[in-house]
């Protein structure tokens, strides 16, 4: 398993590490969220879409009720939330396989609630830490997550100066 | 005009019949029980398979309890969005059959147009006013200037506010549904017991976020070392209510002033709020302003609400076409356009 991970000190920090993976997104990928009540999903999902560029008069709310939001950036952005979710049979009845893999991105938030598991190229774990801390952990399950995860270290990086602590494992 | 109304943009499948867009003649709703022995089985929760199966008994118990045959139909409204695309289209290729078959009218309504023109079907009330939508997926401001005339003035940047209610409600663990738990409880405790957030309270613009709340409960519950007494859960839901309850109204109020309005409609599944209710009430005598709330019913997802818009579409000749398609992602700005 390819795995990278780092941490961020504030909501407008998490912003800033999905803005980065946003911008280096390309469509067709899927990539799955978890991490409880509060993590940060949504506004990990808030920067990916700055990163795809869609436009900031269209907000990035969290799609618990709706279950899927559509919004347009560089490719669309499919942002679906499992949360009120908990059979297969539901993801399939709302179309999922379709947007999946398809012409963009995918962001599966509680993607964790679905035991038999989705298909992606990168799981991303978000654990609070202490305050506003969050410690992000990402995992490539394909060769293109895996190169998606060696451009992001290299993006992050050079965006937090040398001072950074963060961890690489495999890469 | 009797209209038949049908809603199936997310988890409710709904239908209604409304005469002349102020009578309501019947209001039936998918989850209510009857309907659910009437096809039998359990329901399938949110999926689009639920409303196929639903759609048709739903139908048939609204022109029933109307006492109205299909064949006295004079048009068809229903909800072209936003919502889900599989949900939306049973509703819609409903409707078009049902409007070709009958050879009457169709008008494609949006659903937070309904939710915000309910007081409507109750009492009359002039536009132009100010609309505060809240539910689990809305939290929006809007201005009113009359039917199909509709700007979004703020809106909710992350959570919306009955979602906030549902997933603290999760965090206390509270059963469902989670808003009336906490409304119920929050009578019971001290509002003053913790000084959760007011988010963007002091912002100038009309935006809401309920996300920090959520987060500050979560870490406010970190703080305990041992499980929670009743008192000290019905203090928190209190708290947290009134944390709710100050910015909804506030900001409200706040954007019923810049915009010079005096009638403020307050719509969707939260405005059944009691606390929302009462805080309203208390603030809105100071502003000289007046608040209408629709009656629970008429609060959350239901048919009915669609009848004052789809009257009006369809008494002045703005029908839509068998053409029509569902828009999973629609600003209520943009409705009435067609």
């Amino acid at each position: 398993m390819i795995s990278w991970q780092t941490q961020t000190g504030s909501p407008e920090e998490t912003r800033c590490l999905g803005e980065l993976f946003g911008g280096l997104a390309e469509a067709g990928l899927v990539v799955l969220l978890s991490g409880d009540l509060g993590a940060g999903k949504t506004c990990f999902a808030q920067g990916v879409a700055r990163g795809l560029g869609v436009p900031s008069g269209s907000p990035v709310t969290s799609p618990s009720y709706s279950l899927m939001h559509i919004h347009q950036g560089r490719v669309p952005f499919y942002h679906f939330d499992l949360y009120r979710l908990s059979r297969v049979d539901d993801l399939t009845d709302l179309g999922y396989d379709e947007f999946a893999e398809g012409d963009g991105l995918t962001l599966v938030e509680w993607a964790d609630r679905m035991t038999d598991g989705l298909a992606a190229s990168i799981t991303v774990c978000i654990d609070p830490l202490a305050g506003q801390q969050r410690r992000f952990r990402f995992e490539a399950r394909d060769n293109r997550g895996r190169a998606l995860l060696e451009q992001l270290d290299v993006r992050w990086t050079a965006s937090q100066g040398p001072s950074r602590t963060k961890s690489r494992e495999n890469l | 005009m009797l209209v038949l109304c049908i809603e199936s943009s997310c988890d409710e499948t709904a239908a209604a019949v409304v005469r002349d867009g102020r009578e309501l003649l019947s209001n039936v709703v998918a989850s209510q029980v009857d309907v659910h022995a009437r096809y039998g089985g359990v329901v399938p929760e949110l999926a689009s398979r639920k409303h196929v199966e639903a759609i048709s008994v739903v139908v048939n118990s609204a022109l029933e309890a109307a006492s109205v045959s299909l064949a006295r139909i004079e048009g068809i409204g229903v909800t072209r969005g936003p919502g889900l695309v599989g949900a939306l289209l049973v509703g819609l290729s409903t409707a078009k059959a049902l409007a070709w078959g009958l050879g009457v009218p169709l008008a494609a309504v949006h659903h937070m147009e309904g939710h915000i023109l309910a007081p409507l079907l109750e009492a009359p009330l002039e536009f132009p006013f100010l609309a505060l939508a809240v539910s689990g997926g809305h939290s929006h401001l809007y201005r009113v200037d009359g039917i199909g005339r509709y700007r979004t003035l703020g809106q909710t940047l992350d959570d919306a506010a009955g979602e906030a209610y549902d997933k603290v409600a999760k965090l206390l663990g509270l059963g469902y549904p989670g808003g009336a738990l906490i409304d119920r409880l929050a009578a019971q405790g001290n509002p003053e017991a913790v000084a959760f957030p007011r988010p963007m309270l002091h912002k100038k613009n009309l935006d809401f976020s309920f996300s920090g709340i959520k987060t500050a409960v979560l870490q406010h519950l970190g703080t305990y070392q041992q499980p929670l007494e009743d008192q000290q859960i019905a203090d928190i839901a209190a708290s947290f209510q009134a944390a709710m309850v100050e910015v909804l109204t506030r900001k409200t109020l706040r954007a019923a002033e810049q915009e010079g309005l005096a009638r403020i409609v307050v719509a969707g599944g939260v405005a059944c709020n009691s606390g929302l209710r009462a805080q309203f009430g208390a603030l809105a005598a100071e502003h000289g302003a007046k608040v209408y709330f629709p009656s629970p019913a008429l609060c959350g997802d239901n048919a009915a609400m669609l009848g004052v818009p789809a009257n009006y579409y369809l008494e002045n000749g703005r029908h839509a076409t068998n053409l029509v398609n569902a828009l999973s992602s629609w600003t209520l700005d943009m409705a009435g356009a067609d």
